[in-house]
């Protein structure tokens, strides 16, 4: 072969593109370049490809190939395996699933549940999709939802109440969640300007209040809600355990979410409030028109990191003996039919929450990216 | 001639347009509304303690606990210790599984944003396979699911893995390991530990001014290995080795001697540890990330080599934009150890404000101790992380 060798039958400039040199371009030279490009590298290649040997195909195996889809308990899925355990028993999740959906929502009902998760679905999609006709009723519908989707759940005028001790499983994770970050931000905006306000007063309640709050786990509060909180109403009144925990959910949210928004609004240089107070706009005009707008916008990182922070922290409720989809799991562990199936119920609750962090974390990135363009450095 | 604006007719209002007076109207309302919402709420606690012939007062902490806490390292209690010995035990667990949760997460964390960071395509992407499945999934699912993989799947005691050569252990009941004697004498190795640690400290503030000075550079980090190792090295020797190993052995139903790590420990401190090693590895990268590719042009310009690059250049710039995120990650994984509860390990929150406040329906003290012990112990850290902060900050002129 002698290619490379120009070939006189050809005029200059008319030779056709030879194919790039194998060691440039293609798959060998991607392996060379980054697999193989140093002696450590090639160990850490070589690691890593031993590491994904021993674990992957065995858990594949696992999840996959030896799984029994359906079974009446545990001992039948075990019977159509090989030997116990030898694969997942999905089947313990499949018979589980409405339970771990719906918790104990009475069967007649559930389409109150069923219509409440169709509006969240429609209110997500009406903040976050752009250039939708009519924005501003669709945020406004996504205002009102929490209170729409409480009325639903809950029942009274018109549709039969349903006791909160029925509410469990997912719905009251997204319950949790979705009370959370809705309340937290306003009230975490309000906090934020009180500890950058100009009256000391102020500023020390605010400080002290975010600095206590975030200086204690949740676990704490939640045992406040659900112990000590009575104590402190007037006497003979009590209210619901569930909306102690929302409040103290939300609480705990604002906290962080104010420190997030301080750090926005310590970001905007002095001139944009100077400006504003120049074109003698009051303070909430300025607020509301100048200074909240860019503030919030460089906060969205973080403000959507505290979200995704609370709807994890939700699981905690199970601490204090709320049923939500961890907890109703881990009864339905104790249950004889399905004893001991520990790593299936927790592999499909850790793909639950991946699934909804992990997109909220994939939006957050690329509506960061999406807003940087307006300011190149 | 009157301009109707600043001439409101009604004095309220006047003094409601001046911006000073209204401000202190502003702060005249927040303290009344403070002090009536704090008197309303004492008043309701009064009303509803007196009508449960309850009495708000810390003197049972004095009283005997009567329960047991399996795993108490440090402290020697009894069932019959009191309410108060209950809670030092809780509250040396919580310290104990924060320190070294803290430390393990560290070490991981940084390795594990430094993989991130690697050309090395497969070992990023399963870096950050990992990184991004861990951090997404709650931690409580993290220790109940590492605590279940432990009890059921590790073997019983009388079957126990030996994990190597007959000192290592690994059973549903902990993880085994021998622990150290000291014998007489054992106290001259550890006063030579600390002169070395001294000595070294003294030489790294000399070599660091002398390189200042002069610009000539020891291999610090190498003679202050030497300096440790050695010099407690001869004096072990010379002390005769007094320190031996307590092997752990089967005997009867369970393990007699060595160390025992308790299954609620190992799945707790593990479960945390990597959970927030994820988060700090995304804070490592991105720290790295921050500092400009100029700056590593610039020290190999001077003709630096690569590892006095990394430790006199990017390493001092990453750091500053590392600590402040870095020192919330350790504020979180020590409010994050109180979940501990929900495995049973024997942390502050599991004793007292959890089988202490059910035994003494002491609701409003325990609670308001527990939360008092975790804001001290979030200030001392955040105290801490501050000093360290303003130590490496930048100087500018």
């Amino acid at each position: 072969m002698t290619d490379h060798q120009p070939s006189p039958q050809y005029l200059p400039g008319t030779h056709p593109d030879l194919p790039p040199p194998v060691r440039t371009t293609g798959p060998i030279a991607w392996m060379r370049i980054n697999l193989f490009s140093s002696p450590l590298n090639i160990v850490l290649t070589l690691a890593s490809v031993w590491i994904l040997w021993s674990l992957l195909p065995p858990a594949i195996e696992w999840i996959f190939i030896d799984a029994i889809w359906s079974a009446g308990d545990r001992k039948e899925c075990w019977a159509q395996m090989d030997a116990p355990r030898d694969g997942a028993c999905w089947a313990f999740i499949r018979g589980s699933f409405e339970l771990f959906v719906y918790g104990w929502y009475p069967e007649p009902e559930r389409w109150r549940v069923n219509l409440s998760f169709l509006l969240l679905v429609i209110a997500i999609f009406g903040v976050l999709k752009d250039n939708l006709p009519g924005k501003k009723y669709w945020l406004w519908f996504a205002v009102f939802f929490p209170f729409i989707a409480a009325w639903l759940l809950v029942g009274g005028f018109g549709l039969v109440p349903v006791g909160t001790q029925k509410i469990g499983g997912i719905l009251l994770t997204i319950i949790v969640g979705v009370t959370g970050i809705t309340f937290s931000l306003p009230l975490g905006i309000l906090l934020a300007l009180g500890r950058r306000s100009h009256l000391p007063v102020l500023r020390a309640v605010c400080v002290v209040f975010i600095e206590f709050i975030r200086g204690v786990p949740l676990i704490t509060l939640l045992f406040v809600a659900s112990t000590m909180l009575t104590y402190f109403l007037p006497p003979g009144s009590s209210f619901d355990l569930l909306m102690r925990v929302l409040i103290m959910v939300t609480i705990f949210a604002a906290a962080y979410i104010a420190e997030v928004v301080r750090g926005g609004l310590q970001g905007l240089s002095s001139g944009q409030y100077e400006a504003a107070d120049a074109l003698g706009l009051t303070y909430w005009k300025a607020h509301r028109l100048i200074i909240l707008p860019q503030a919030l916008k460089i906060s969205i990182p973080g403000i959507v990191n505290t979200f995704i922070g609370l709807y994890k922290d939700s699981v905690l409720v199970l601490i204090i003996g709320m049923m939500d989809i961890l907890g109703l799991g881990r009864a339905r562990l104790n249950d004889p039919l399905w004893l001991g199936l520990a790593p299936e119920l927790y592999l499909f609750i850790a793909l639950f929450f991946f699934l909804c962090c992990f997109s909220m974390a994939r939006y957050s990135l690329g509506l960061e990216k999406k807003l940087r363009t307006g300011h190149k450095q | 001639m009157k301009d109707n604006s600043s001439q409101a007719s009604n004095p309220l209002t006047r003094l409601w347009r001046n911006q000073e007076s209204r401000g202190v109207i502003i702060q005249i309302i927040t303290i009344t509304l403070l002090f009536a919402i704090i008197a309303l709420i004492g008043r309701n606690v009064v009303i509803n303690l007196a009508a449960l012939d309850k009495e708000f007062s810390f003197t049972f902490l004095t009283w005997p606990a009567a329960y047991d806490i399996g795993f108490s390292p440090f402290l020697e209690y009894t069932s019959q210790s009191t309410h108060l010995k209950a809670a030092a035990v809780g509250l040396l667990n919580t310290l104990l599984v924060a320190i070294t949760g803290c430390i393990f997460a560290s070490i991981l964390g940084f390795t594990l944003g430094i993989l991130r960071l690697s050309k090395n395509w497969l070992v990023n992407r399963i870096a950050y396979t990992f990184v991004e499945f861990m951090r997404n999934v709650p931690v409580l699912i993290h220790i109940l699911a590492i605590y279940s993989l432990i009890i059921t799947l590790m073997p019983p005691v009388k079957k126990a893995l030996d994990l190597g050569g007959g000192q290592f252990f690994i059973s549903n009941r902990g993880f085994y390991m021998p622990s150290p004697v000291f014998e007489p004498g054992a106290w001259m190795v550890g006063v030579a530990m600390i002169v070395a640690i001294l000595s070294v400290f003294l030489f790294r503030r000399w070599a660091k001014k002398v390189q200042d000075n002069t610009g000539k550079i020891y291999p610090v980090f190498w003679i202050s290995i030497g300096i440790i190792f050695g010099l407690t090295g001869i004096v072990f020797i010379a002390a005769g080795m007094p320190l031996s190993w307590d092997v752990p052995a089967l005997k009867g139903f369970n393990f007699k001697g060595g160390m025992a790590i308790k299954p609620e420990f190992l799945a707790l401190w593990l479960a945390l540890s990597y959970y927030t090693a994820c988060f700090i590895a995304e804070i490592v990268r991105a720290g790295i990330l921050a500092v400009s590719h100029g700056q590593t042009e610039a020290s190999k310009a001077l003709g630096l080599r690569n590892n006095r690059v990394l430790q006199l250049v990017v390493i001092p710039q990453a750091l500053r934009i590392i600590i402040p995120p870095l020192s919330s990650q350790y504020l979180n994984l020590t409010k994050n150890s109180s979940l501990a509860i929900a495995i049973g390990y024997m942390d502050i929150t599991a004793t007292l404000g959890g089988i202490s406040l059910m035994q003494t329906g002491k609701e409003m003290e325990t609670m308001i101790l527990v939360m008092g012990v975790y804001l001290l112990i979030s200030l001392c850290i955040s105290g801490y992380m501050n000093w360290f902060n303003r130590r490496i900050k930048l100087t500018e002129r």
